[in-house]
């Protein structure tokens, strides 16, 4: 039978947002507080989502393989970094919705021992964003 | 369609063994999760019914045939019990949090008749959960 496992992770990292194809008064007036040129940083909660057949073990993959691939490729990369000097965001502007995409093309490209459904990001309590490819 | 969500929580333990892999197998496998003593967590479950508004009452189902359900079906069964020896379905298949939300579907889905079951999800902890759907 099919199921949907979640984990959930968490990663601090700061960010500023601000578009080289916008004017500084135009920067200023779409991103406002988050476009302060020191930046600004964020608790980011991560959820994971694969799915897949539940195997003889009964998983839907080992938790420690899902663990390891996180850690390794997100969190040791992601954590206590200023996302704008990551390659991830050399052309795009490090908002969650692009922070989002780039973690599920993470996922997409390098973990094979689940089927991906989506990602979700908390960025606070307030705002949570997910991407789950072109489904959506 | 609606969708109503009522939470409950459970304490139980378990602990991980597959019969046809070797001692050795096994805690490689499962890890600390292997100890045959068995460990324990507080399980948060969610039971997702979807129907349609009742034009009378405006309930998708009464709430107190949900909870009654939930509380005979699957508390009463699990809650501060060892999952692996007290509970019929886990003699057979590992307590996993995967195995652990299609049981608790298999429980509650011939029982509700107000409304279908659409989703039950089972949090281990705060930080992992399944979501079971009823798919093959």
């Amino acid at each position: 039978m099919k199921a949907h496992l979640t984990r959930r992770y968490r990663f601090s990292a700061s960010h500023r947002l601000h578009s080289d194809a916008m004017s500084d008064a135009e920067n200023a007036a779409t991103y406002g507080k988050c476009n302060n040129p020191y930046g600004h940083g964020h608790n980011y909660a991560l959820e994971v989502t694969v799915s897949g057949q539940v195997d003889e073990n009964g998983m839907v993959c080992n938790l420690v393989d899902l663990d390891g691939f996180v850690e390794r490729e997100i969190l040791e990369r992601f954590d206590l970094q200023n996302l704008n000097t990551l390659p991830e965001f050399a052309e795009t502007v490090p908002t969650t919705e692009n922070l989002s995409m780039a973690v599920y093309d993470i996922l997409q490209r390098g973990f094979r021992l689940g089927h991906l459904e989506r990602v979700r990001f908390e960025e606070t309590l307030m705002n949570s964003f997910e991407y789950a490819g072109e489904k959506l | 369609m609606v969708y109503l969500t009522r939470r409950a929580e459970f304490s139980a333990s378990h602990y991980y063994h597959n019969p046809a892999l070797s001692a050795e197998e096994n805690r490689r496998l499962f890890g600390k999760c292997n100890n045959p003593n068995g460990h324990g967590h507080n399980y948060t479950l969610e039971v997702t019914v979807k129907g349609a508004v009742d034009p009378r009452s405006g309930f998708v189902i009464d709430l107190k045939q949900l909870k009654d359900t939930m509380n005979r079906e699957v508390l009463e069964a699990m809650d501060h019990r060892f999952l692996n020896k007290e509970v019929p379905e886990f003699l057979t298949r590992i307590p996993t949090t995967e195995n652990l939300a299609i049981a608790i579907w298999q429980r509650l889905a011939p029982k509700l008749t107000q409304a279908r079951l659409h989703r039950v999800r089972v949090y281990e902890t705060a930080d992992l959960f399944v979501d079971f759907y009823g798919e093959a």
